[in-house]
């Protein structure tokens, strides 16, 4: 049996632009294109801000539409979180692993067996972890703080050669 | 000063950046252009680990050129040969990784076996640095007498047979046997179990191989019993994996209560997702399954079970001497609790009749190249972060690294922990990268001479059309071309 969320995860996925892609990969025009949204353009009212605290303590800041999950805030956003969303919304792989403040984790909708299965197998699990894929924004999210729990194995400090001054 | 790229990009830590005087990075940067080397580094297989080092590298380093080489004609390991055709969401993955190998940085080159077409050393002259990514091509052998009779399979050659594996797509597993036994606890043991056990109408909309789908209509298994050398908290399985089997539709599950009775207590204290593992199979073990279940259990004619505290001994053959028959199996006893328990025999010994014996006891990755360390005992390649021990310039990450255990986040996360390590390396030096590589049009020439040629990525895009095509004409993803040479064929060679 599929989860609620699963199947809405599912249905949006085919509207999913590649994600975690290397910068300059891809050449214009090439692979699946994320369709645009047809809805006419969201009040700011629905407007909810998201703010990720990266691997590396970086603050991301974003937007979403209410009803966005938190995948689709970091896809349209393009917010550069290293591997988030690898099954694309699916539950099927736990990389869009995020933890919530106290506060705030109460208020999430309550969490299916299926996100409950698939967690288990994240990294750093937290009694305030949840998957990004399942969250959908609501107004009473707006500034909000969420932390992508730190994945790689060892504690070294991630080299980042791409940007030059 | 070895790469001027990572020196002067470097994000993080007391970046160069803010030690030096306003404007001395820009003259840095412009002294370094004229001397730059373009690191260059391939990447030896194409599954979750080659691609994902590549993503990392490609992201963090804004010169740096990463090509891949792959054995088969065909990308995405065991995304493609592994990861069970019932479940599609998992190879979602393969956009990104597409997305990798359409870099303008990235060469992705299949049908070029290393250590055969090309070697070590030659890559080596080609790249600065050369990372393995090749997985676990064999599997581990039960070393048991009746381990090669007719009717036992290795669950690498019957996965590969039904995901159209080229090496496996004559495999013709013999599906007349009632009772199937799979030896293992393990992941992979309930993805056989399951493609065993499924409705054909749900393997029907997948992207099993055609040939598997008429031999599975004709299977005449109904059983499929699990066994384990150790107990219900040793088993090695994920609890998604499980959910489903026991919500398949057409089959129930037979978990004898004994085996469950009391172990509650041994739960408390053990982290979240073995508990919520055990708890499940206590449950279907222990409690009503509800009316509608029971109903739809009671109606169904196939059943799978967990066997537990069993090592296989022996599987015996028919009177003919070739065919299985049955299993011999050693009871055990667990000396220690918990993950590290032990398994002893405990003199006592079982048989079991059975036609099929399905061995899933783990992968085994294999030495690629007498240039590069390789720990037999272990199976996997030396090394402290990926970097290979004792061989400068040398690295590896995934299963090879590993070992083949772990999912594709495992994967994942240690690949881009060895891509961490070159970027390291690259930095500080370590790596020398000082003279320029010949690179990709080095080994294409080598390769020429020896009248291997690569199939592109662009190339793969073709078959991989041809296979929507076909899939589309039976209502599946893709129909998948399992023969090489046709392969080749599509794409005009
Ligand atoms: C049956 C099965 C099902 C699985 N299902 C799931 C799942 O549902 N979800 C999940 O998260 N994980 C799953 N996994 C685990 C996942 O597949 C692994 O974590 C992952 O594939 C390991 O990646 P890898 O790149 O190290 O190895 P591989 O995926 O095996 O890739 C190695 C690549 O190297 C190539 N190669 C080998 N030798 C050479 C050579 N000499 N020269 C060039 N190339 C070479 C191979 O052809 C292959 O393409 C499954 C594993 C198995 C075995
Ligand atoms: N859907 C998925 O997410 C999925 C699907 C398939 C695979 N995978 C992953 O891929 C990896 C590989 O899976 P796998 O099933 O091949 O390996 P695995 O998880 O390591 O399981 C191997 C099983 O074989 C048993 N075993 C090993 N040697 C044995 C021996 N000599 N005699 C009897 N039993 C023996 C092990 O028991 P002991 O514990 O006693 O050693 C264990 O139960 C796993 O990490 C798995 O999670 C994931
Ligand atoms: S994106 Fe894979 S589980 Fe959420």
């Amino acid at each position: 049996m599929a989860a609620p969320g699963l199947l809405r995860a599912a249905a949006s996925s085919c509207r999913r632009i590649l994600l975690a892609a290397p910068a300059g990969a891809g050449r214009p025009n090439a692979g699946p294109r994320r369709l645009l949204h047809v809805s006419p353009r969201p009040s700011s009212e629905d407007k909810v801000t998201v703010h990720f605290v990266n691997r590396d303590g970086d603050k991301l800041t974003a937007q979403g539409k209410v009803g966005d999950s938190l995948l689709d805030v970091v896809v349209d956003n393009n917010l550069d979180i290293d591997g988030f969303g690898a099954c694309e919304g699916t539950l099927a792989c736990s990389t869009c692993h995020l933890i919530f403040e106290d506060q705030m984790y109460e208020k999430l909708d309550a969490i299916t067996d299926e996100e409950m299965d698939m967690l288990d197998l994240a990294y750093g699990l937290t009694d305030r972890s949840r998957l990004g894929c399942q969250i959908f924004l609501k107004k009473n999210m707006n500034q909000m703080t969420v932390r992508v729990p730190e994945a790689v194995a060892d504690a070294r400090q991630s080299l980042d050669m791409s940007k030059n001054p | 000063m070895s790469c001027s790229a990572g020196i002067v990009g470097c994000r993080r830590g007391p970046s160069l950046r803010f030690l030096l005087p306003k404007g001395s990075v820009a003259g840095i940067k412009r002294l370094l252009v004229s001397a730059e080397v373009i690191p260059r580094i391939c990447i030896v297989g194409s599954g979750p680990a080659g691609f994902y080092t590549a993503q990392h590298l490609l992201k963090h380093h804004k010169q740096a050129q990463v090509d891949i080489f792959e054995k088969l004609p065909i990308p995405f390991g065991l995304v493609r040969f592994g990861v069970a055709p019932d479940h599609p969401e998992v190879k979602n993955v393969i956009n990104a990784f597409t997305q990798t190998a359409r870099s303008d940085r990235c060469i992705y080159s299949g049908n070029v076996t290393v250590g055969k077409d090309v070697t070590i050393k030659e890559l080596q002259k080609a790249y600065h640095a050369v990372v393995l990514s090749y997985g676990a091509e064999d599997s581990r052998r039960l070393g048991i007498p009746g381990e090669d009779l007719a009717g036992v399979y290795s669950a690498r050659a019957f996965v590969g047979w039904y995901n159209g594996l080229p090496e496996n797509r004559d495999l013709k597993p013999d599906l007349s046997s009632e009772t199937a036994v799979v030896l293992g606890h393990g992941n992979v043991a309930l993805d056989v179990a399951r493609i065993l056990l499924s409705p054909l109408e749900i393997l029907r909309k997948s992207d099993i191989t055609e040939d598997s789908l008429t031999a599975l209509a004709r299977s005449k298994v109904k059983r499929v019993c699990l066994i384990g050398r150790r107990g219900p908290l040793q088993v090695a399985f994920t609890i998604k994996e499980l959910r489903e089997m026991i919500n398949l539709p057409n089959a129930r599950p037979f978990l004898n209560p004994a085996d469950f009775k009391g172990l509650g207590d041994a739960i408390k204290d053990v982290p979240r997702p073995r508990k919520r593992l055990t708890e499940l199979m206590v449950k279907t073990a222990l409690e009503d399954p509800g009316e509608a279940m029971a109903s739809r259990w009671a109606s169904v004619s196939r059943e799978w079970s967990l066997k537990f505290l069993r090592s296989p001994l022996e599987v015996l053959p028919m009177a003919d001497g070739r065919q299985a028959r049955a299993i011999r199996l050693a009871v055990t006893r667990l000396e220690g609790t918990g993950e590290a328990a032990k398994a002893v025999p405990t003199g006592e010994v079982e048989e079991m009749l059975c036609g099929l014996v399905l061995s899933s006891i783990g992968y085994k990755s294999l030495p690629i190249d007498p240039a590069v360390p390789f720990d037999a005992k272990q199976g996997v390649i030396p090394n402290d972060l990926g970097r290979v021990l004792g061989a400068t310039g040398l690295y590896c990450s995934g299963w090879v690294k590993r070992g083949p255990t772990g999912v594709i986040i495992t994967t994942m996360n240690d690949s881009f922990d060895t891509a961490q390590s070159v970027l390291e390396d690259l930095q500080s030096g370590a790596l020398d990268v000082s003279g320029a590589k010949g690179g990709f049009d080095l080994v294409r020439s080598i390769l020429q001479s020896r009248g291997i040629c690569p199939v592109s990525f662009s190339d793969w895009e073709k078959i991989d059309a041809a296979e929507v095509a076909r899939g589309k004409l039976s209502g599946k993803p893709r129909e998948k071309i399992t023969d090489p040479r046709e392969m080749l064929e599509l794409i005009g060679r």
